[in-house]
Protein backbone atom coordinates (compact mmCIF):
# COMPACT_ATOMS: atom_id res chain seq x y z
CA UNK A 1 0.00 0.00 0.00
CA UNK A 2 1.43 3.33 -0.83
CA UNK A 3 2.02 6.02 1.85
CA UNK A 4 2.52 9.86 1.71
CA UNK A 5 4.88 12.41 3.19
CA UNK A 6 3.54 16.48 3.25
CA UNK A 7 6.06 18.46 4.35
CA UNK A 8 6.07 22.61 3.91
CA UNK A 9 8.72 25.16 2.45
CA UNK A 10 8.98 27.43 5.11
CA UNK A 11 11.61 29.66 3.20
CA UNK A 12 8.66 30.00 0.52
CA UNK A 13 5.48 30.10 2.34
CA UNK A 14 3.81 33.79 2.57
CA UNK A 15 1.52 33.23 5.22
CA UNK A 16 -1.16 32.84 2.55
CA UNK A 17 -3.18 30.21 4.84
CA UNK A 18 -4.90 28.09 2.25
CA UNK A 19 -3.48 25.57 3.51
CA UNK A 20 -5.14 25.48 6.63
CA UNK A 21 -8.50 26.67 5.32
CA UNK A 22 -8.61 23.56 2.51
CA UNK A 23 -7.53 20.75 4.59
CA UNK A 24 -7.96 21.71 8.65
CA UNK A 25 -6.92 18.27 9.48
CA UNK A 26 -3.31 18.41 8.53
CA UNK A 27 -2.27 22.08 7.93
CA UNK A 28 -2.32 24.86 10.15
CA UNK A 29 -0.64 28.07 10.83
CA UNK A 30 1.92 28.60 13.53
CA UNK A 31 2.36 31.93 15.72
CA UNK A 32 4.13 33.59 13.26
CA UNK A 33 1.57 32.73 10.53
CA UNK A 34 3.54 30.34 8.43
CA UNK A 35 2.22 27.31 7.11
CA UNK A 36 2.54 23.93 9.06
CA UNK A 37 1.66 20.27 8.88
CA UNK A 38 -0.17 19.20 11.91
CA UNK A 39 2.42 17.09 14.56
CA UNK A 40 1.28 13.02 13.47
CA UNK A 41 -0.49 14.08 10.19
CA UNK A 42 2.74 14.10 8.36
CA UNK A 43 1.25 11.28 6.66
CA UNK A 44 -1.88 13.41 5.33
CA UNK A 45 -4.14 11.12 7.83
CA UNK A 46 -5.93 9.82 4.60
CA UNK A 47 -7.34 12.93 3.91
CA UNK A 48 -8.68 13.92 -0.13
CA UNK A 49 -8.14 17.90 0.63
CA UNK A 50 -4.37 17.42 0.75
CA UNK A 51 -4.19 17.92 -2.97
CA UNK A 52 -6.27 20.43 -3.17
CA UNK A 53 -4.37 22.12 -0.47
CA UNK A 54 -1.03 21.75 -2.36
CA UNK A 55 -3.11 23.43 -5.43
CA UNK A 56 -4.23 25.95 -3.57
CA UNK A 57 -1.35 27.25 -2.41
CA UNK A 58 -0.28 30.43 -4.15
CA UNK A 59 3.57 29.57 -3.76
CA UNK A 60 3.72 25.56 -4.27
CA UNK A 61 5.32 25.49 -1.11
CA UNK A 62 3.65 22.00 -0.31
CA UNK A 63 5.14 18.75 -1.37
CA UNK A 64 3.80 15.76 -1.55
CA UNK A 65 6.70 12.56 -1.55
CA UNK A 66 4.72 9.13 -2.38
CA UNK A 67 6.86 6.25 -1.08
CA UNK B 1 5.31 60.32 -17.60
CA UNK B 2 3.17 58.34 -20.09
CA UNK B 3 4.44 55.05 -21.96
CA UNK B 4 2.02 56.62 -25.29
CA UNK B 5 4.65 56.25 -28.18
CA UNK B 6 6.92 53.84 -26.38
CA UNK B 7 7.64 50.50 -29.40
CA UNK B 8 6.54 47.11 -28.92
CA UNK B 9 7.67 45.57 -31.78
CA UNK B 10 4.81 42.07 -31.30
CA UNK B 11 2.03 44.45 -29.90
CA UNK B 12 0.68 47.03 -32.91
CA UNK B 13 -1.55 49.27 -31.42
CA UNK B 14 -4.41 50.54 -34.07
CA UNK B 15 -7.73 48.70 -34.89
CA UNK B 16 -9.22 46.58 -33.91
CA UNK B 17 -8.07 46.40 -30.55
CA UNK B 18 -10.48 46.30 -27.83
CA UNK B 19 -10.50 49.23 -25.04
CA UNK B 20 -9.68 47.97 -21.78
CA UNK B 21 -10.83 48.17 -18.87
CA UNK B 22 -14.50 49.34 -19.38
CA UNK B 23 -17.02 50.22 -16.83
CA UNK B 24 -19.34 47.75 -15.15
CA UNK B 25 -23.25 48.40 -16.12
CA UNK B 26 -24.29 45.58 -13.53
CA UNK B 27 -21.81 45.83 -10.53
CA UNK B 28 -21.09 42.51 -10.04
CA UNK B 29 -20.91 41.54 -13.51
CA UNK B 30 -18.11 42.13 -16.15
CA UNK B 31 -18.81 44.40 -18.77
CA UNK B 32 -20.76 42.38 -21.65
CA UNK B 33 -17.99 43.41 -23.97
CA UNK B 34 -15.82 41.04 -21.86
CA UNK B 35 -17.64 38.11 -23.03
CA UNK B 36 -15.77 38.85 -27.11
CA UNK B 37 -12.36 38.95 -24.81
CA UNK B 38 -12.80 35.79 -23.15
CA UNK B 39 -13.85 34.21 -26.67
CA UNK B 40 -10.66 35.29 -28.20
CA UNK B 41 -8.39 32.88 -26.36
CA UNK B 42 -6.76 32.74 -22.83
CA UNK B 43 -4.93 35.33 -23.93
CA UNK B 44 -5.75 38.28 -26.05
CA UNK B 45 -4.95 42.07 -27.17
CA UNK B 46 -6.42 44.77 -25.44
CA UNK B 47 -5.80 48.72 -25.65
CA UNK B 48 -4.92 50.82 -22.74
CA UNK B 49 -6.39 54.64 -22.42
CA UNK B 50 -3.00 55.90 -23.80
CA UNK B 51 -3.42 53.79 -27.36
CA UNK B 52 -1.25 51.34 -25.62
CA UNK B 53 -1.78 47.52 -26.59
CA UNK B 54 -0.93 44.77 -24.02
CA UNK B 55 -1.73 41.48 -23.64
CA UNK B 56 -4.91 40.24 -21.26
CA UNK B 57 -4.71 36.97 -19.91
CA UNK B 58 -8.41 35.52 -19.29
CA UNK B 59 -8.20 32.25 -18.84
CA UNK B 60 -8.01 30.72 -15.42
CA UNK B 61 -4.96 28.40 -15.52
CA UNK B 62 -3.15 30.76 -17.51
CA UNK B 63 -3.72 33.66 -15.19
CA UNK B 64 -2.44 31.55 -12.44
CA UNK B 65 0.68 30.30 -14.51
CA UNK B 66 1.50 34.55 -15.16
CA UNK B 67 1.32 35.53 -11.84
CA UNK B 68 3.83 32.84 -10.33
CA UNK B 69 5.90 33.51 -13.01
CA UNK B 70 9.33 34.91 -12.44
CA UNK B 71 10.16 36.03 -15.75
CA UNK B 72 7.38 39.18 -14.93
CA UNK B 73 7.46 42.25 -13.05
CA UNK B 74 5.30 44.52 -10.85
CA UNK B 75 8.19 47.47 -10.32
CA UNK B 76 6.88 50.98 -11.34
CA UNK B 77 10.24 51.83 -11.87
CA UNK B 78 10.28 49.43 -15.18
CA UNK B 79 9.60 51.82 -18.03
CA UNK B 80 7.85 49.38 -19.63
CA UNK B 81 5.02 48.91 -17.14
CA UNK B 82 1.84 50.09 -18.26
CA UNK B 83 -0.50 52.74 -17.02
CA UNK B 84 -4.02 51.69 -16.65
CA UNK B 85 -5.51 55.26 -16.36
CA UNK B 86 -3.95 58.67 -16.18
CA UNK B 87 -3.81 58.25 -12.32
CA UNK B 88 -1.85 55.45 -12.23
CA UNK B 89 1.21 57.19 -13.37
CA UNK B 90 2.00 58.87 -10.28
CA UNK B 91 3.20 55.32 -9.01
CA UNK B 92 5.89 55.66 -10.81
CA UNK B 93 7.23 58.39 -8.69
CA UNK B 94 7.61 56.34 -5.58
CA UNK B 95 8.39 52.76 -5.03
CA UNK B 96 5.64 51.25 -4.23
CA UNK B 97 6.74 48.38 -1.66
CA UNK B 98 5.10 45.07 -1.23
CA UNK B 99 3.28 45.08 -4.44
CA UNK B 100 5.77 47.05 -6.54
CA UNK B 101 8.51 45.32 -5.74
CA UNK B 102 9.96 42.03 -6.47
CA UNK B 103 11.70 39.22 -4.94
CA UNK B 104 13.97 39.13 -3.13
CA UNK B 105 13.16 42.38 -1.98
CA UNK B 106 8.90 42.09 -1.86
CA UNK B 107 9.88 38.74 0.66
CA UNK B 108 12.26 40.61 2.87
CA UNK B 109 9.17 43.28 2.91
CA UNK B 110 6.35 40.60 3.72
CA UNK B 111 8.06 39.03 5.79
CA UNK B 112 7.72 41.65 8.50
CA UNK B 113 4.17 41.61 7.96
CA UNK B 114 3.12 37.95 7.66
CA UNK B 115 2.65 37.11 11.89
CA UNK B 116 0.19 39.77 12.22
CA UNK B 117 -2.00 38.72 9.09
CA UNK B 118 -1.83 34.83 10.24
CA UNK B 119 -4.75 32.97 10.81
CA UNK B 120 -4.67 33.48 14.75
CA UNK B 121 -4.44 36.79 14.64
CA UNK B 122 -7.13 37.37 12.88
CA UNK B 123 -8.90 34.99 14.59
CA UNK B 124 -7.78 36.55 17.49
CA UNK B 125 -9.40 39.79 16.45
CA UNK B 126 -13.16 38.09 15.49
CA UNK B 127 -14.59 39.48 18.96
CA UNK B 128 -13.19 43.20 18.10
CA UNK B 129 -14.60 42.97 14.93
CA UNK B 130 -17.61 41.98 15.87
CA UNK B 131 -17.88 44.36 18.69
CA UNK B 132 -17.63 47.14 15.62
CA UNK B 133 -20.17 45.73 13.45
CA UNK B 134 -22.69 45.61 16.33
CA UNK B 135 -21.66 49.42 17.43
CA UNK B 136 -21.99 50.22 13.74
CA UNK B 137 -25.27 48.58 13.22
CA UNK B 138 -26.83 49.75 16.33
CA UNK B 139 -26.43 53.53 15.59
CA UNK B 140 -27.95 52.93 11.42
CA UNK B 141 -30.63 51.23 13.39
CA UNK B 142 -31.46 53.95 15.71
CA UNK B 143 -30.96 56.57 13.02
CA UNK B 144 -32.99 54.86 10.41
CA UNK B 145 -35.26 53.40 9.19
CA UNK B 146 -33.24 54.42 5.76
CA UNK B 147 -29.37 54.76 5.35
CA UNK B 148 -26.47 54.54 3.10
CA UNK B 149 -24.85 51.61 3.66
CA UNK B 150 -21.43 53.23 2.36
CA UNK B 151 -20.84 55.71 4.86
CA UNK B 152 -23.12 54.08 8.23
CA UNK B 153 -21.23 50.81 7.58
CA UNK B 154 -19.02 49.30 4.68
CA UNK B 155 -16.53 52.21 5.24
CA UNK B 156 -16.42 52.17 9.10
CA UNK B 157 -16.10 48.36 9.77
CA UNK B 158 -12.90 47.92 7.96
CA UNK B 159 -11.30 51.68 8.50
CA UNK B 160 -11.97 51.11 11.90
CA UNK B 161 -10.22 47.51 12.21
CA UNK B 162 -7.30 48.62 10.06
CA UNK B 163 -6.98 51.75 12.17
CA UNK B 164 -6.81 49.81 15.48
CA UNK B 165 -4.68 47.02 13.49
CA UNK B 166 -1.75 49.60 12.57
CA UNK B 167 -1.92 52.03 15.61
CA UNK B 168 -3.59 54.83 13.36
CA UNK B 169 -5.87 57.09 15.04
CA UNK B 170 -9.55 56.74 14.07
CA UNK B 171 -9.91 60.44 14.83
CA UNK B 172 -8.42 61.04 11.40
CA UNK B 173 -10.39 58.85 9.24
CA UNK B 174 -11.99 61.43 7.38
CA UNK B 175 -8.52 62.71 6.22
CA UNK B 176 -7.21 59.31 5.16
CA UNK B 177 -10.51 58.49 3.59
CA UNK B 178 -10.90 61.26 1.83
CA UNK B 179 -6.91 61.12 0.54
CA UNK B 180 -7.28 57.56 0.01
CA UNK B 181 -10.55 57.82 -2.74
CA UNK B 182 -8.84 60.54 -4.58
CA UNK B 183 -5.85 57.96 -4.99
CA UNK B 184 -8.19 55.23 -6.44
CA UNK B 185 -10.30 58.02 -8.56
CA UNK B 186 -8.44 60.91 -9.57
CA UNK B 187 -8.89 61.54 -13.01
CA UNK B 188 -5.16 63.27 -13.38
CA UNK B 189 -1.59 62.28 -12.37
CA UNK B 190 -1.38 65.54 -10.56
CA UNK B 191 -4.21 64.90 -8.64
CA UNK B 192 -3.63 61.06 -7.49
CA UNK B 193 -0.06 61.99 -6.82
CA UNK B 194 -1.00 65.12 -4.37
CA UNK B 195 -3.33 62.69 -2.53
CA UNK B 196 -0.30 60.30 -1.96
CA UNK B 197 2.00 63.23 -0.66
CA UNK B 198 -0.78 64.53 2.10
CA UNK B 199 -0.82 60.43 3.57
CA UNK B 200 2.66 60.37 3.52
CA UNK B 201 3.06 63.58 5.15
CA UNK B 202 0.82 62.47 7.52
CA UNK B 203 2.21 59.23 7.93
CA UNK B 204 5.60 60.00 8.91
CA UNK B 205 4.52 62.29 11.00
CA UNK B 206 2.14 59.66 12.98
CA UNK B 207 5.40 57.64 12.84
CA UNK B 208 7.57 60.30 14.40
CA UNK B 209 5.31 60.76 17.60
CA UNK B 210 5.36 57.27 17.51
CA UNK B 211 8.81 56.68 18.17
CA UNK B 212 8.49 59.68 21.55
CA UNK B 213 5.38 58.10 22.34
CA UNK B 214 5.00 54.30 21.20
CA UNK B 215 1.34 52.56 21.06
CA UNK B 216 -0.16 49.29 20.62
CA UNK B 217 0.09 48.75 16.66
CA UNK B 218 1.93 47.11 14.35
CA UNK B 219 3.20 50.26 13.06
CA UNK B 220 4.63 50.69 16.98
CA UNK B 221 5.99 46.93 16.87
CA UNK B 222 7.50 48.22 12.82
CA UNK B 223 9.41 50.96 14.14
CA UNK B 224 10.40 49.21 17.41
CA UNK B 225 11.24 45.88 15.71
CA UNK B 226 12.33 46.64 12.55
CA UNK B 227 13.23 50.50 12.12
CA UNK B 228 15.32 50.90 15.11
CA UNK B 229 17.64 47.69 14.30
CA UNK B 230 18.17 48.49 10.35
CA UNK B 231 16.23 46.58 9.01
CA UNK B 232 13.55 49.13 7.01
CA UNK B 233 14.29 52.94 6.66
CA UNK B 234 12.07 55.10 7.01
CA UNK B 235 10.33 56.19 3.96
CA UNK B 236 10.16 52.55 3.21
CA UNK B 237 8.15 52.00 6.42
CA UNK B 238 6.13 55.35 5.87
CA UNK B 239 5.28 53.54 2.41
CA UNK B 240 4.47 50.27 3.50
CA UNK B 241 1.99 52.48 6.55
CA UNK B 242 0.19 54.40 3.63
CA UNK B 243 -0.17 50.53 1.59
CA UNK B 244 -1.50 48.92 4.45
CA UNK B 245 -3.77 51.79 5.39
CA UNK B 246 -5.25 52.35 2.13
CA UNK B 247 -5.63 48.85 0.80
CA UNK B 248 -6.61 47.84 4.64
CA UNK B 249 -10.61 49.85 3.83
CA UNK B 250 -10.92 50.75 0.49
CA UNK B 251 -11.30 47.29 -0.73
CA UNK B 252 -13.08 45.47 2.15
CA UNK B 253 -15.15 48.53 2.14
CA UNK B 254 -15.89 47.62 -1.50
CA UNK B 255 -16.87 43.87 -0.90
CA UNK B 256 -19.71 44.79 1.67
CA UNK B 257 -21.58 47.22 0.03
CA UNK B 258 -21.38 45.33 -3.25
CA UNK B 259 -21.51 41.87 -1.45
CA UNK B 260 -24.88 42.89 0.13
CA UNK B 261 -26.12 44.80 -3.05
CA UNK B 262 -25.42 41.45 -4.70
CA UNK B 263 -27.08 39.35 -1.94
CA UNK B 264 -30.35 41.71 -2.12
CA UNK B 265 -30.13 41.11 -5.78
CA UNK B 266 -30.37 37.19 -5.42
CA UNK B 267 -33.17 36.71 -2.70
CA UNK B 268 -33.10 32.95 -2.99
CA UNK B 269 -29.35 32.82 -1.77
CA UNK B 270 -29.98 35.30 0.80
CA UNK B 271 -32.54 33.40 1.64
CA UNK B 272 -30.46 30.43 1.87
CA UNK B 273 -27.89 32.26 4.01
CA UNK B 274 -30.39 33.36 6.22
CA UNK B 275 -31.73 29.44 6.74
CA UNK B 276 -28.03 28.82 7.39
CA UNK B 277 -25.59 30.79 8.62
CA UNK B 278 -23.08 28.03 8.09
CA UNK B 279 -22.66 28.46 4.66
CA UNK B 280 -21.70 32.17 5.10
CA UNK B 281 -17.61 31.86 5.03
CA UNK B 282 -18.22 29.64 1.63
CA UNK B 283 -20.29 32.49 0.47
CA UNK B 284 -17.97 34.77 0.88
CA UNK B 285 -15.22 32.92 -1.28
CA UNK B 286 -18.06 32.82 -4.05
CA UNK B 287 -18.80 36.81 -3.48
CA UNK B 288 -15.06 37.32 -4.05
CA UNK B 289 -14.81 35.43 -7.06
CA UNK B 290 -18.39 36.62 -8.64
CA UNK B 291 -17.48 40.22 -7.89
CA UNK B 292 -13.80 40.47 -8.26
CA UNK B 293 -13.09 43.88 -7.07
CA UNK B 294 -9.57 44.10 -8.24
CA UNK B 295 -10.67 43.20 -12.01
CA UNK B 296 -7.02 44.12 -13.96
CA UNK B 297 -4.00 43.00 -12.45
CA UNK B 298 -0.62 44.36 -14.29
CA UNK B 299 2.22 43.06 -14.62
CA UNK B 300 5.44 43.84 -17.20
CA UNK B 301 7.44 40.85 -18.92
CA UNK B 302 11.21 40.84 -18.34
CA UNK B 303 11.89 38.33 -20.53
CA UNK B 304 10.33 36.33 -23.23
CA UNK B 305 7.97 33.91 -22.59
CA UNK B 306 4.65 31.76 -24.22
CA UNK B 307 1.74 31.64 -22.64
CA UNK B 308 -2.09 30.29 -23.63
CA UNK B 309 -0.29 30.24 -27.12
CA UNK B 310 0.98 33.70 -27.52
CA UNK B 311 4.96 34.50 -27.67
CA UNK B 312 4.99 37.44 -24.80
CA UNK B 313 8.45 39.50 -25.45
CA UNK B 314 10.17 41.27 -22.84
CA UNK B 315 8.16 44.87 -22.53
CA UNK B 316 5.27 43.90 -23.37
CA UNK B 317 2.43 44.48 -20.53
CA UNK B 318 0.45 42.17 -19.40
CA UNK B 319 -3.37 42.44 -17.59
CA UNK B 320 -5.70 39.48 -15.72
CA UNK B 321 -9.10 40.59 -15.87
CA UNK B 322 -9.74 38.38 -12.57
CA UNK B 323 -13.76 38.75 -13.18
CA UNK B 324 -13.54 36.84 -16.72
CA UNK B 325 -10.43 34.52 -14.73
CA UNK B 326 -13.06 33.72 -12.14
CA UNK B 327 -15.78 33.04 -14.77
CA UNK B 328 -13.55 30.78 -17.05
CA UNK B 329 -16.02 27.32 -17.24
CA UNK B 330 -12.63 25.16 -17.63
CA UNK B 331 -12.58 25.91 -13.56
CA UNK B 332 -15.94 26.68 -13.02
CA UNK B 333 -19.86 25.10 -13.39
CA UNK B 334 -22.48 27.90 -14.13
CA UNK B 335 -19.68 30.58 -13.12
CA UNK B 336 -22.26 33.05 -14.84
CA UNK B 337 -24.53 31.78 -10.96
CA UNK B 338 -24.45 33.07 -8.17
CA UNK B 339 -23.99 30.04 -5.99
CA UNK B 340 -23.37 29.89 -1.95
CA UNK B 341 -23.20 26.41 -1.73
CA UNK B 342 -20.38 25.95 -4.31
CA UNK B 343 -16.84 25.70 -3.87
CA UNK B 344 -15.48 29.03 -5.38
CA UNK B 345 -11.62 27.82 -3.92
CA UNK B 346 -9.16 28.62 -6.09
CA UNK B 347 -10.20 31.70 -7.06
CA UNK B 348 -7.93 34.78 -8.30
CA UNK B 349 -10.07 37.65 -6.40
CA UNK B 350 -7.31 37.76 -3.72
CA UNK B 351 -4.72 37.42 -7.04
CA UNK B 352 -2.04 34.82 -7.08
CA UNK B 353 1.84 33.99 -6.52
CA UNK B 354 3.65 35.97 -4.02
CA UNK B 355 2.21 38.92 -4.11
CA UNK B 356 -1.66 37.18 -2.75
CA UNK B 357 -2.90 39.59 -0.53
CA UNK B 358 -1.27 39.88 2.35
CA UNK B 359 -4.71 41.17 3.98
CA UNK B 360 -6.94 37.97 2.75
CA UNK B 361 -7.80 36.46 6.11
CA UNK B 362 -8.46 39.53 8.18
CA UNK B 363 -10.67 40.52 4.68
CA UNK B 364 -12.79 36.85 5.00
CA UNK B 365 -12.84 37.47 8.62
CA UNK B 366 -14.26 41.19 8.40
CA UNK B 367 -16.62 40.00 5.64
CA UNK B 368 -18.39 37.02 7.43
CA UNK B 369 -18.52 39.08 10.48
CA UNK B 370 -20.11 41.90 8.64
CA UNK B 371 -22.38 40.31 6.14
CA UNK B 372 -23.90 38.06 8.78
CA UNK B 373 -24.36 40.03 11.81
CA UNK B 374 -25.97 42.93 8.49
CA UNK B 375 -28.32 39.96 7.35
CA UNK B 376 -29.17 38.58 11.23
CA UNK B 377 -29.61 42.52 12.39
CA UNK B 378 -31.84 43.55 9.64
CA UNK B 379 -34.43 40.65 8.16
CA UNK B 380 -36.29 43.02 5.98
CA UNK B 381 -32.91 44.79 4.27
CA UNK B 382 -33.46 46.55 1.15
CA UNK B 383 -32.86 49.12 -1.48
CA UNK B 384 -34.42 52.07 -0.90
CA UNK B 385 -33.84 52.68 -5.05
CA UNK B 386 -34.13 51.04 -7.96
CA UNK B 387 -31.23 48.20 -8.63
CA UNK B 388 -29.96 50.45 -11.74
CA UNK B 389 -29.84 53.87 -9.51
CA UNK B 390 -27.15 52.41 -7.27
CA UNK B 391 -24.17 54.64 -8.71
CA UNK B 392 -21.13 51.97 -10.04
CA UNK B 393 -17.38 52.95 -9.71
CA UNK B 394 -15.48 53.11 -12.66
CA UNK B 395 -14.04 50.41 -14.70
CA UNK B 396 -10.42 51.72 -14.32
CA UNK B 397 -10.24 51.07 -10.44
CA UNK B 398 -11.48 49.14 -7.37
CA UNK B 399 -15.04 48.09 -8.39
CA UNK B 400 -17.46 48.96 -6.02
CA UNK B 401 -20.27 51.20 -5.50
CA UNK B 402 -20.28 55.16 -4.20
CA UNK B 403 -23.12 54.94 -2.73
CA UNK B 404 -26.24 51.91 -1.38
CA UNK B 405 -29.31 53.93 -0.36
CA UNK B 406 -30.92 50.36 1.61
CA UNK B 407 -34.35 50.93 3.89
CA UNK B 408 -35.78 48.07 6.79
Amino acid sequence: MSSIRVSIDSDNCIGSGQCALTASKVFTQDDDGFGMVLPGREDGAGEPLVREAVRACPVQAITIEEN
Amino acid sequence: MTDTGRVHATLPSGPPTPSFPRDRTCPYRPPESYDALAADGPVTRVALYNGRVVWLVTGHAEARALLTDPRVSTSRQNPDFPMVAPRTESQSTVVLPLLGVDDPEHARQRRMLIPRFGLKRVNAMRPQIQAVVDRLLDAMLDAGPGADLVPAYSLPVPSTVICSLLGVPYADHDFFESRSRRLFLARTAAASTGALDELRDYLRGLIARKEAEPGEGLLDELIAERLAEGEVDREELVMMAVLLLVAGHETTSNMISLGTYTLLEHPQELAALRADPALMPGAVEELLRFLSIADGLVRVAVEDFDLGGRTVRAGDGVMISTSVVNRDTAAYDHPEDLDVHRSARHHVAFGYGVHQCLGQNLARAELEIALTTLVRRVPTLRLAVPPGEVPVKPGDTLQGLFALPVTW
